[in-house]
This record gives C-alpha cells, structure tokens and sequence, in this order.
C-alpha cells in the first residue's frame, strides 16, 4: 500500500485570494510526482475536509496569509477529527508569527512552513512523514 | 513558459536559448550592436573572459532580459532621444509628467495603513500625518473588500485583521474623525465595492461640511487586476467593468479632484509576475476601461485625466525605472494616436509606487530595511508621483509602528539627502537604461497584441491566460530560487540566526466593538429611507443605469456595506474562477 503517490490537497480558506504561495507549492509538489489537489479560493472548513475525504489524501496543506491562521486551522484540525480523518497530515504555510507554533502544533498542525521556505523542503518533509504516517495507521 | 523570454538579440548577446537556471549569459558568441562593440568583445573583453571566466550569476533582469556585459552607444543606433524621451512635461513623458520633475513639487508620501478597529487606524492616521506624511493610504479588512459586514458568518475570524472594518457610514465617521477631508487627500485601497466605500467617504465629507469640488483622493478600483492576481472580485467581469466605467462618468463631474481608479500592477507583481508582465497587463487593464467607457460615449478628455496608476517597485533596480519611463511613453502613445486623447492630462501617467512587499524577508528582517531603501530609490529615479515604503517586519505581521515610522524616514532621506531631486530624471540618456526602456515597451507591445488576439482583457481573464502567465513566471522565480540560481540575502545564501522579532497582533475586541456599532447603525437609522435607498440601488442595477447616485443615497441612509453588495449580488450573480495550478 505505502508505495502509492502522497496524495496530498493544498486548501485556500477564507477570504484571502493571494494564491501565489499555494499554487507554487501544488506545482512543486506534482512536479515531485505526488498527486495534488489544489481546491481554489474562497474554502471553508467544511468544504476542504470535504474534499480531503472525498478525495481521499494522505495530506493537507493550507496556505494562510492574512492573520487568521489560528481560527481557520482550529476548525479544519476540529472537523477532521469529527470525520475520523485524524490520520490524515494537517500542515500549513504562510504568515505565521513563531510565537502561534505551539498552539498550532497542540491543535495538531504537524509542521507550519514559514516564508523563505525552499519547495524542496516541502517536498522532502512529506516523502518522510507521509509513509511513517501509513505504516503507523496501517499498524493500529 | 519559454515564450516570455525575447528571441531577438536586442540584449547586445545572441539568443541565448541554452541560458537556462545555470547558465551564464556571458559564454555565448560574438555580439552584434556593431563593430566599436564587436572590436571591444574580440580584443579586451574576450580574452579576458577566457582567462578568468565569469561569475555563476544568471545575468538576465529578474524579467528574464538578457543583459550584455556592457551597452554602449551602438545599441542605440536609430534611437531619436526627441521621438523616444521627449522633454520632461512634455509628450511622451519618457522623462516625467512634471517639468520640474520634484524641484517643485516632491513626491507624496503616503503610507498604507490600517487595521482592527475604525478607532485604531485613525490614531494610526494623525500619527502618520503628525510625522509629516503628506496624505492619507487605507487598508481594509478581507470582509469590507469582499463585501461582507463584520457581522456575516463568512468574516469570522478576518474582520481587523489586515486591514479597518468599515461597514457602513458609522465606521467611515470614526475612521476619519479630526481629519479635514478637504486638506488631506485619501487613496482607499478597495476594488469590488469600491463605489459604496467610495460613496461613504464623500457621505461622511459632506456631513463635515465640505464641498465636493475641493476633496481629493484615489479609489483603486481596479477590478480588472483582482481576476488577474488578487482575487478580491466579487461580480463577473462585465458588471463589474460596468461599475468601474459608472465612476468615470460620475466623478469627474461631482469630484473632480478624484482619481477615479488606479490602474494597479502592484498586485499582479506580488502574485509572482514579471515587471514586463506587471507592465504589459497593467496598461492593457488600464486601455480595457478607456474602450469600456468610449463605448458608453464618455469623453475621453473628462476622464481620462482622473486615470491614475499604481506599480511595484522590485530589486532590478534598473529594469524598475526602464517599467516606469516605459508606462508613461506607452500611455501617452496610446492615448494620443489610439483614442484621440487632447488635452495633455489625459496623456499623463502619474502614479502611485510601492516597494515590493513580495521581496521582504521573514530570515534577518532588517535587511529588509536595505532593500526598501533601493527600491524606494528606483521608484524615484523612475519618476514616481507618490510612494509607499513597506516597514521591515512585513513578511511576519502587520508593520509595527516604529517599523512604518523607519519606512518613512527612508523616504524623506532620499527625499532630502541624497541629491537625486536635483534635476529632472537624471538617468535619461544611460545606454542601458535606454535600451531596457525600449525592451520593455517592445515586449509590453507583444502582450497587447496577444491578449487582443484572444479578444480582450475580459476575454482573457476567463480563458486563464493571466492565471497561466504569472503562475508560470512565479513558478519559474521560486525554481531559481530552490536551486540558488538566484540569491536572496539571508534565505538561500548568507543565512544566520535570526533574533526574535516582536509581533504585532490586533486587539481581539475589534470584532465587539464593530458587532456593536452595527447593532446601533441598524436600530437607530431611519429604516424606510435605508430600504428606499437600496430598493433604488437594485433598480439603477437592473436598468442599467449609473449607480452612484444610489450608492451615496445609501450611504446617507447608513446601509450596510453587506447590504448594498447583496442587492447586487442578486443582480449581477457572483463570480467563481475555474481552478487551475
């Protein structure tokens, strides 16, 4: 099972529209031949946890710029619980002062990438999370 | 991808297809400007070249230009300094819309500010001014220029924070409180409802006493950018062009100091784009209003000359000025010999500049200082009419203020301090600023006639042209990047701890505060004037007539913002782009 491609949804939530960061990422991520999904602008909670179902994905990542990061990933971490899609990768990008990390990270945000991020980083943090996160599932 | 970057040997070095991320410009043959040039390349540059080699260095604009190692007269050749430059004052306005360029006038220096509560950010404003800032720049919240009153479910958890909640006259009131509207001019930063915003401020004016003819500022109004790079659109397309065309045909005639737009690159720049791209499709945006507003038999002399611009200013600091000289060359041009502009204003490109918040580094913030003040530099040397000046800590939250205040004091610096305001465009004549000038222009050029092709900007907007363009230029940036083809202080080379910044965050209570002041707009104003008003918006909308006089009933009224944007989305529908990477 765990040598199928990260399947992974990169999310816009909210009403930001600067996308640039999560339409580098998503190209960067297929370029690395992961399947991704990119949900467009505009994105409740409801609707990404949705299509993280539905879509069936190891992963999710929200891109997140306008200084609600706390609210919008509190109720995406929340309805992925409610769904029993707690195994799936919450992660995240953007403009996330250091000071919010450990209180995301208790939300169950595994990892925030910060601006300045290499896409590489990305790319390498979800090819060595990702079928850790398989094997432990598929063990319980 | 590769079709952005020029084919012809311009650049004094033939094409260099095979300059790719690693490459250098310099390996390639012999150069072809002419033979003074050629004679230098064989005898001196050459042998030098074998015996040492160059550096690792992409040596292409951040445009992707290639860029000969030196540019001498021969790449003029044919180039009429008369034809091409003009004098300052004067068509085509390579050199400036000001013939005393800033000995008589400096440029204004106007900070974006804006956040939390109406209350704050007006503090934030007299601070501003108090600090000799010469005109006022608002920022809104995500809700306010979506539409959305800080009450509605869709604004929890973003009202306050990037920019003021205003949702209807009340909060327009507290935001500009002790401010006279007739001495300070204010640039709103709001696009899809720009013309409810818009008509709450001259309300708010009025109420103060102040007459219309004499209060200036800029609406950014721009919706044509917002489907291009920032997605802030709320209507499609066509109605939303049709609200940007009815404040040509209004304002012009009851505020005749106002910018009725600014026609805005800043935004496409930040979503990745080149500065040939910021340019090309920034001018298209600004030539697609003009068509739209001909076609509905305005003028083009009483509009044309409250037509304002807004660009980025980046780190290629020679190719930001070339995209300066070559905006105002291109608009006059077109203006004058495309649309039968005649009176010199409407000719005239003045524009806003910001530095480039998208160069700003959350690694050893106050570098950032560093690059603002060579950018703040480029969008002077290029002939800037106003100027932001982004405050170091951007890239981790809002600006604090002494951050801002730094920001400023950039400005009055170059301003007061390095002599560049001496004369009237002091680079004019540089063979490399010239050539990029006309590169720009040429290249610029080509995307006109490929967006005119698909036909037009609207038609463009859908097919994903734009989306395509700049996603694929952004890509190609990051890619340079992630490889260290290109270098960026403190992020991919030159790396060291960073100290801990302190953050500013927004008072939580603004979500109370505004929750409250709606509560008390709605009790307490007259309510069948507020329904009148709206029902008369609805029907403006319907019959397609000139919505402005609605929207300042509205505003009188004390209609909500939210109010008057669902009226119009019931008419014109909502807009949703198809989704693509």
């Amino acid at each position: 099972m765990s040598d199928r491609p990260i399947r992974v949804l990169i999310a816009k939530p909210g009403l930001d529209g600067h996308d640039r960061g999560a339409k580098v990422i998503a190209r960067a991520l297929r370029d690395a031949g992961m399947e991704v999904v990119y949900t467009g602008l505009r994105q409740t909670a409801e609707m990404i946890v949705n299509a993280a179902v539905q879509e069936d994905v190891d992963a999710v990542g929200l891109s997140v710029l306008s200084g609600a990061h706390m609210h919008y990933f509190r109720e995406v971490a929340a309805l992925l619980d409610a769904r029993g899609a707690d195994d799936v990768l919450l992660f995240g990008g953007g403009i996330v002062p250091d000071q919010d990390l450990p209180a995301l990270e208790e939300l169950g945000v595994a990892r925030v990438f910060t601006p300045g991020t290499s896409t590489h980083d990305v790319v390498a943090y979800l090819r060595e999370t990702v079928p850790e996160r398989r094997r432990s599932h598929e063990a319980s | 991808m590769n079709q952005r970057r020029p084919s012809s040997t311009s650049g004094g070095v033939p094409d260099a297809a095979a300059a790719d991320a690693e490459a250098t410009a310099d390996t390639s043959a012999s150069p072809v400007p002419g033979p003074r040039y050629e004679r230098w390349w064989r005898d001196t540059y050459s042998p030098l070249l074998e015996r040492r080699g160059a550096r690792e260095a992409l040596f292409r604009t951040l445009s992707d230009i290639e860029v000969a190692p030196l540019y001498t007269d021969e790449h003029l050749a044919g180039w009429d300094p008369e034809e091409r430059l003009g004098y300052p004052g004067e068509f085509p306005y390579t050199r400036g819309v000001h013939a005393s360029g800033y000995r008589g006038k400096l440029w204004t220096m106007r900070m974006f500010a804006g956040f939390g509560t109406p209350e704050a950010t007006n503090g934030r404003f007299k601070a501003l001014l108090d600090a000799g800032q010469t005109g006022l720049s608002t920022a809104f919240d995500l809700p306010t220029l979506m539409g959305y009153d800080s009450d509605h479910p869709m604004s929890k958890g973003e009202v306050g924070k990037c920019g003021v909640a205003v949702s209807s006259l009340a909060d327009m009131e507290v935001l500009f409180d002790g401010i006279d509207p007739e001495a300070v001019t204010t640039s709103m930063t709001i696009n899809s409802p720009a013309n409810a915003i818009w008509a709450m401020y001259l309300a708010m004016a009025q109420r103060r006493g102040a007459d219309l003819a004499k209060v200036g500022g800029t609406i950014q109004n721009d919706i044509l950018k917002e489907f291009i790079a920032q997605k802030e659109y709320i209507f499609p397309p066509a109605p939303s062009v049709k609200l940007v065309v009815d404040t040509f045909e209004w304002g012009p005639k009851e505020v005749p100091r106002w910018n009725v737009v600014s026609v805005s690159g800043y935004h496409i720049r930040e979503a990745g784009s080149t500065a040939v791209q910021e340019l090309a499709f920034t001018l298209a945006d600004g030539i697609h209003y003009v068509r739209r507003a001909l076609e509905r038999g305005l003028d083009v002399d009483e509009f044309a000359p409250r037509i304002s611009f807004f660009f980025n200013v980046h780190n290629d600091f020679f190719e930001e000025i070339a995209k300066f000289r070559a905006a105002r060359r291109i608009w006059a041009t077109e203006m004058r010999d495309v649309y039968g502009a005649r009176d010199p204003r409407s000719l005239m490109l003045r524009t806003h500049a910001q530095t480039a918040g998208v160069s700003l580094t959350a690694q050893q913030p106050l570098v950032n200082m560093s690059r603002v003040a060579i950018q703040a530099l480029a969008g002077v040397l290029g002939g800037t009419n106003s100027l932001h000046t982004d405050a170091y800590d951007e890239a981790l939250s809002l600006p604090s203020e002494e951050a801002a205040l730094l920001a400023l004091r950039t400005q009055q610096v170059v301003a007061y301090e390095t002599g560049v305001t001496n004369t009237v465009d002091p680079l004019a004549g540089s063979y490399y600023l010239e050539h990029l000038t006309d590169e720009m222009e040429r290249q610029a050029r080509r995307y006109f006639d490929q967006i005119d092709a698909i036909g037009g900007v609207e038609a463009a907007i859908e097919e994903g042209f734009f989306a395509r363009e700049i996603g694929d230029a952004s890509y190609q940036q990051q890619r340079e990047t992630d490889s260290n083809a290109r270098i960026t202080v403190g992020v991919n080379a030159f790396r060291t701890e960073s100290a801990k910044m302190p953050v500013v965050l927004v008072d939580p209570e603004v979500v109370e505060v505004q929750l409250a002041r709606l509560t008390r707009v709605r009790g307490e104003r007259d309510s069948a004037a507020a329904e009148g008003a709206l029902a008369r918006l609805r029907s403006a909308a319907v019959e397609g007539h000139n919505t402005m006089p609605a929207f300042m009933a509205c505003a009188h009224a004390y209609c909500t913002l939210g109010e008057q944007m669902d009226v119009l989305r019931e008419v014109y529908g909502v807009y949703e782009e198809a989704v693509a990477i």
